[in-house]
């Protein structure tokens, strides 16, 4: 089913503070091999609250996650993540396409600490593939 | 400038614990039926995990800088086999850049083919 084109534009509620912790930060770093060891979290880390927020999105509309593929992906960064910050996202529908029966959604999420100050923005293409076209 | 290339290797164990640690649980990532029943090639990497893997790259090169911008387009799956693991290797170019920023132009490929779409960094000195 396709989505509702009249959400773009529309802007979903915040999510839950999620709040930043150490062993947070070195599980996210060892799942790409890498290691956190204090300082910046890893610079792709504000996806965890902006997936969130897309989570709640994709709830809302009732489009089943599996269905979506990730198209695009950009952050500018404020500051980096750090220890300790408590992050919230707000996502805003931005675009909406139709291309070969699939829906090409255009997200921006604003990523923002405990004082409401922006850490970063972040823009996401999702594709959701339509019903009926799997292998 | 070429930077030098860091090659990385993703395995299906991986995937489970990005997914853990991202809160993205999409069962393409895990699921062969699933990925199969959305016209899938196999079982793929989360494309955030590819690119948390130029980050990586990006943060060895660079390590007194902190990240101004980063993205990048997800242009072809990265099949992870259920054995084994499948290699990403990320290359960089460094770009002189406006303002005291560094601009990185970045080329993942997996198995010879480039599978993110220019995907970049803008830097600056932390």
């Amino acid at each position: 089913m396709p989505v509702d084109p009249s959400i773009v534009g529309r802007s979903f509620p915040p999510t839950r503070p999620y709040a930043v912790t150490a062993e947070a930060l070195r599980a996210f770093a060892a799942a790409t091999g890498g290691a956190w060891t204090g300082g910046p979290a890893p610079a792709t880390f504000p996806i965890v609250t902006a997936f969130e927020a897309m989570n709640a999105f994709l709830e809302a509309e009732q489009v089943a996650l599996h269905r979506i593929v990730h198209g695009e992906q950009r952050f500018a960064y404020e500051r980096p993540v750090v220890e300790g910050d408590e992050l919230t996202a707000t996502l805003t529908v931005t675009s909406l396409r139709q291309i070969g029966g699939n829906d090409i959604i255009g997200t921006t999420s604003e990523v923002t600490d405990a004082t409401g100050a922006l850490v970063c923005t972040t823009g996401a293409t999702l594709v959701h593939r339509a019903d009926g076209g799997g292998a | 400038m070429s930077l030098e290339p860091r090659t990385f290797t993703i395995t299906r164990a991986d995937l489970v614990a990005y997914a853990a640690a991202s809160g993205d649980h999409n069962p393409i990532h895990q699921d062969e039926a699933v990925a199969a029943s959305v016209g899938l090639p196999g079982v793929i990497a989360h494309g955030m995990y590819t690119l948390a893997l130029a980050a990586r790259a990006v943060a060895d090169w660079f390590p007194d800088h902190e990240v101004v911008s980063l993205g990048c387009k997800f242009t072809s799956p990265v099949v992870v086999p259920a054995e084994g693991g499948a290699e990403v290797v990320v290359a960089g170019e460094e770009k002189g850049g406006e303002d005291g920023l560094t601009t990185v132009a970045l080329t993942v490929t997996h198995e010879g083919q480039k599978v993110l779409g220019m995907p970049k960094a803008v830097l600056r000195r932390a």
